[in-house]
């Protein structure tokens, strides 16, 4: 979230699109409640279903999955076209005015520079800005260079009219305009929308693109960085904005830092590509610490092994040899499905039940060696071999993978921190001792690692210095205490750290360090994870505060819990001022202010706090240029613009905004060979399917708890009563839902929620089918609904596509 | 709770004693703001400890699918197109005991003390003196109570009695993630609904109003509708809720009438035994009887007008 969930409150407008916060985040959800009883706000959902939200909500408009770039591509056109945008806001804190590089260019639904053999655009050199003789980006404030973002911007949407968007989209245009202009009110400076999305838009072969248009319209509508705007995506487990975080992703280290890539081998190259200069005069151009950030990371890793000599241990850093993602599930599964993997670690993870095609993952999972399972519960992927009737019809005598079950602690069981989607830290304490043999998850990799490194002590190997040099500072080595990780995160001072202008002690060598301003490229500094600098400070866990008060009324609750970066609540705050440092509506949406000398206000202020007004230096200071993206440069796999693809399954069979047969859908989407040939063609799967959660039970886990299963005791999927009349099925049928990777059988729920739409001149149906069951736990066994989903993923973060595929529905 | 006040006890005429003055208590439900997580369920079912069978699904979003003498509360889920606006409404209910000011169940029951009303509106069932004879569930008009196959004695919601005696709100209203269930005293519940009543109707819900039944002297379990000229539409809840004219019968004019019957009756043999006298079994007559008859003091009356 660029906010935080008490912050909804603050909105004028709501919504929820690519989510149903109401059903998978009930508590969050309270937020929205709050807006609408208090402020007076509207809430809007735009979703395939009818759904829990849309039950609270004062205007809900149906879209056929997978569309959303079309309906926010013609919402940007409908905000041009009836000059509904914020234009100061746009002006100062957008990139609009940025001349882009001849030789940029779109057509037949491609952009410049395609590779159809290679999926993907090589060469994405013209995917800049016109760079000037100062060395700095060319901008034309008067938006009038055919170049410059704002008119391609304009051109490229201008193709998205309500009547074609309808069409694609499914949505009946009536209700559509509704939702648009209610949108467009927010262009107010005094008038706030915020969005709130999830996995409806993440689990898409084009959904890092869905997210980005939906900031393309908050850009427009100047609703970033605002009290109650924002882009907010609702995390769907407690701590996995925590993952995130600290870079449990192949391709990341702690903190958004990025793992080198292969071609990387030298250190120096290294920190200079991620160091940018401004792009425009008198920009932060954050990432300039980024060697800062690094150096401590390694510091805390290796500690003294780590030198200016060896380059702070580089060496020792893994280089990544897949592009993009690096070794995201869909390759390490699809590998391990070739052969190329023989053991496999599972920790709080079921992939069998979790990951798409549960044919292909389990065949893989018999393919390993041994497989090492680490959960609180005996999760499907722990009894893969396990023969469950038509559940999991599989020859356990096959099957020669060796299972490890180590049972693990859950967070109850535990001290620790979670990161909520608001990006607070909230510590928690341990509230009950775990039951049997159950350990944490850090002692058994403690022991894990102190093993490897004995063997590697002993017979040498191929490259012992990372695992051998690694510090191991801990006071029982055996189990490292959760504080000890927390306080080594915040980070603290290996030798004095003083301010470079003044010459003063900030902090004193083994102090804990205030926050990431105070981190140093020389080694004197460590820290696990810069964002996080702050958190432990010398004055104590600043996570376990639980000081609730909201002297403004605004609530930011600056002092309950703590929030990175900095403690700040809501991100690019200073975008919620205008140009000259004046709350854009200092009635009801004061955030952040120049107070003559510094900036100041109800939450931290994002910017450099001494940078007045008339310096000239723009809100959005992670970015070289500081201003906010339209055009994406070179950072997305499909080209700056985010453009309508259909999904891999697609009902009509063609994208109506282009006859391009390789644009149908995502042209720069990773496709595996064996997955391509399982793609469904609408002839034989006629029905386009999504799946989703229920508020009754938690992904795979609740199966086990007796209480969630008795509110939700069987596997059902949903269909509208259209299809049911058509295909003779009544409520509480049994009926058989299957796409080409296979099938599954559930009880019909037969539901007004799901209508027909019409969808580039044909009825397409839409089925509705719930994860959550599987063939353990106490709730009625079902099948994994994941055996129905196709193996591709987003072609930026490779999420998979969960929520768009074809089906067949039958009554059994 | 036993330390609580009885204002009202089943099949129990003597008075009750001198009560203290409390206030009402109400629960709220907004369901403008109810989203149907069942958030309710389990924690009513945590607090009470009842756990239910895992049942199946019918093929609708209510499990289970009924209340039960283990299942006090339920969502109840019911799809409206409104013919009015044209839009798709899903309306959804916590249903549960309503904690009737003027309870038909307390009403129905025959067995002493099995149903009591406290001075601050709960309306509670003590197993210990149920017979198990189902009539509270013919007495309720919003068909709340089950009775257990497992001890035959009746159940439902108790409004967590045993928390509201120590100042707590009902497990449910803790819950409650949005805030749709909301627990105070009556008045400050009614105050609360006119709030959200205003709020709805300045959402296009002109008919928005709290359902609070006078049919059964109010309820201390009410609910904000936006709908409230069709409470029906929310899977069934009564238009006009009142005591089933059985129970009203049967409590009503039936029994004063079955009083008056049994004290007639009681007369007539009374009468039939001073005036004619005690029935005598005359074929076997005792020759050693004493001829003036032994008349118990207790029972006689001295009749000026009868000669001894």
């Amino acid at each position: 979230m660029t906010n935080h969930w008490a912050d909804i409150q603050n909105a004028d407008l709501v919504l929820i699109m690519g989510g149903n916060a109401a059903e998978a985040h009930p508590c969050g959800f309270k937020w929205v409640t709050e807006a609408k009883a208090h402020n007076k706000a509207r809430l809007i959902v735009v979703d395939p279903r009818f759904n829990r939200s849309a039950s609270v909500a004062d205007l809900y408009a149906p879209i056929r999955t997978g569309t959303d770039i079309a309906f926010l591509g013609g919402l940007i056109n409908y905000l041009l076209a009836n000059d509904k945008i914020q234009h100061e806001y746009v002006r100062n804190y957008t990139d609009v005015s940025f001349v882009v590089k001849e030789g940029f260019a779109f057509e037949d639904g491609l952009f410049n520079g395609y590779d159809a053999a290679k999926r993907s655009y090589p060469d994405k050199s013209a995917w800049s800005y016109e760079i000037g003789a100062d060395g700095y980006a060319v901008v034309d404030p008067s938006l009038s260079h055919p170049r410059c973002v704002f008119n391609l911007l304009k051109n490229h949407y201008s193709r998205y009219t309500p009547e074609l968007v309808s069409s694609v989209c499914g949505t009946p245009q009536e209700t559509m305009l509704k939702v648009w202009e209610a949108i467009a009110e927010t262009s107010r400076p005094d008038k706030v929308m915020t969005i709130m999305y999830a996995l409806g838009w993440t689990q898409h072969s084009v959904g890092s693109q869905m997210i980005r248009t939906g900031a393309m319209v908050q850009l427009l509508l100047g609703n970033i960085g605002m009290p109650g705007g924002g882009m907010n995506a609702l995390r769907g487990h407690s701590n996995i904005q925590g993952l995130t975080d600290l870079g449990l992703l192949s391709n990341l280290l702690p903190g958004y830092l990025t793992l080198p890539g292969d071609g990387e081998q030298d250190y120096a190259a290294y920190i200079a590509k991620r160091t940018q200069k401004p792009l425009r005069p008198g920009q932060l151009s954050y990432w300039q610490n980024y060697e800062k950030f690094h150096v401590s990371l390694m510091k805390a890793w290796y500690g003294k092994s780590a030198t200016v000599e060896n380059n702070w241990a580089y060496d020792w850093l893994p280089k990544l040899d897949a592009p993009g993602a690096g070794y995201d599930v869909l390759k390490v599964f699809d590998m391990m499905f070739q052969g190329q993997i023989n053991g496999y670690f599972c920790q709080g993870f079921n992939p069998i039940a979790a990951f798409p095609n549960k044919a292909k993952v389990g065949a893989a999972l018999a393919r390993l060696k041994y497989l090492v399972i680490m959960d609180p519960l005996a999760t499907d992927t722990s009894e893969f071999w396990r023969n469950a009737g038509e559940f999991n019809d599989v020859d356990t005598a096959a099957i020669q993978t060796t299972v490890f079950r180590l049972p693990t602690t859950c967070f109850a069981e535990e001290d620790g921190s979670l990161v909520n989607s608001g990006r607070w830290l909230q510590w928690h304490w341990k509230a009950a001792e775990p039951p049997g043999e159950a350990r944490t998850d850090i002692a058994i990799m403690a022991g894990l690692f102190h093993r490897l490194r004995a063997l590697y002590a002993k017979e040498g190997g191929a490259f012992p210095e990372p695992i051998l040099n690694l510090d191991w500072p801990y006071l029982r080595p055996d189990d490292p205490a959760p504080d000890e990780l927390a306080r080594e995160f915040n980070g603290r001072a290996l030798a004095d750290v003083s301010d470079p202008a003044s010459g003063a002690v900030l902090a004193k060598a083994g102090e804990q360090l205030a926050g990431f301003a105070q981190l140093r490229a020389d080694g004197s500094t460590a820290s696990g994870c810069w964002i996080f600098s702050g958190s432990w400070t010398q004055a104590g866990n600043q996570m376990a505060r639980r000081d609730n008060a909201d002297p403004y009324g605004m609530g930011q609750t600056l002092g309950w819990a703590w929030a990175w970066p900095a403690n700040r609540r809501i991100l690019y705050n200073r975008a919620s001022a205008d140009p000259s440092g004046q709350p854009w509506d200092p009635a009801k949406k004061r955030l952040v202010w120049w107070n003559g000398k510094a900036w100041a206000g109800t939450d931290v202020p994002d910017f450099k706090p001494d940078s007045a007004p008339q310096d000239g230096m723009s809100p959005f200071i992670m970015n070289p240029e500081g201003v906010a993206r339209f055009f994406a440069l070179d950072k997305m796999a499909e080209g700056p613009f985010p453009e309508h693809y259909e999904p891999f399954e697609t009902p009509i069979g063609r994208n109506p905004l282009h006859g391009n047969v390789q644009a149908v859908s995502n042209p720069a989407a990773r496709v595996f060979k064996n997955d391509l040939e399982l793609f469904g063609k609408a002839e034989e799967f006629p029905f386009v399917a999504t799946t989703y959660r229920l508020t009754e039970h938690f992904h795979y886990w609740t199966k086990h708890c007796r209480l969630a299963a008795i509110t939700q005791p069987e596997q059902f999927v949903e269909i509208g009563e259209a299809l049911a009349r058509e295909r003779g099925i009544t409520a509480g049928d049994r009926v058989k839902v299957s796409s080409n990777r296979g099938f599954i059988k559930a009880v019909a729920v037969v539901t007004k929620r799901l209508r027909p739409l019409t969808v580039d001149g044909k009825t397409v149906h839409q089925v509705g089918i719930p994860i959550h069951w599987g063939f353990s736990g106490v709730a009625k066994n079902g099948f994994i609904t994941n055996t129905l989903t196709p193996f591709v993923g987003d072609g930026n973060t490779q999420t998979p596509e969960f929520k768009s595929f074809l089906v067949n529905v039958e009554k059994v | 709770m036993a330390s609580q006040d009885i204002t009202a006890r089943s099949a129990t005429t003597t008075p009750m004693p001198q009560v203290r003055q409390v206030g009402e208590v109400a629960k709220l439900i907004d369901t403008s703001k109810c989203i149907g997580c069942k958030a309710c369920q389990v924690a009513c079912s945590e607090w009470n400890e009842l756990r239910a069978e895992v049942g199946h699904n019918v093929g609708v979003y209510d499990n289970p699918n009924d209340l039960g003498a283990d299942s006090w509360t339920l969502i109840r889920f019911a799809e409206y197109e409104n013919p009015a606006s044209g839009n798709l409404e899903w309306l959804i209910r916590k249903d549960g005991c309503m904690h009737c000011a003027d309870p038909g169940c307390l009403k129905a029951c025959p067995s002493p003390g099995a149903i009591v009303k406290y001075a601050n509106g709960i309306v509670d069932f003590n197993q210990d003196k149920c017979i198990g004879c189902g009539y509270c569930i013919s007495g309720c008009p919003f068909d709340v109570p089950r009775l257990s196959q497992k001890d035959h004695k009746a159940y439902k919601c108790t409004l967590c009695s045993d928390r509201v005696a120590v100042g707590l709100e009902p497990a449910c209203v803790k819950t409650c993630p949005t805030g749709a269930i909301v627990f105070g005293s009556k008045q400050d519940m009614q105050m609360h609904a006119a709030e959200r009543i205003e709020d709805l109707k300045e959402r296009g819900f002109a008919q928005a109003g709290l359902y609070d039944p006078a049919g059964v002297g109010g309820t201390h379990v009410m609910y904000v509708l936006h709908h409230a000229d069709q409470p029906s539409l929310y899977a069934g809840l009564p238009e006009a809720p009142a005591i089933s004219p059985l129970v009203e019968l049967w409590k009503g004019v039936t029994k004063p009438l079955a009083l008056l019957a049994m004290g007639a009756a009681v007369l007539a043999g009374f009468f039939h035994y001073v005036r004619v006298g005690p029935n005598r079994v005359d074929e076997e007559p005792d020759p050693g009887e004493p001829t003036v008859h032994q008349v118990d003091p207790s029972v006689h009356v001295v009749d000026p007008n009868k000669q001894p």
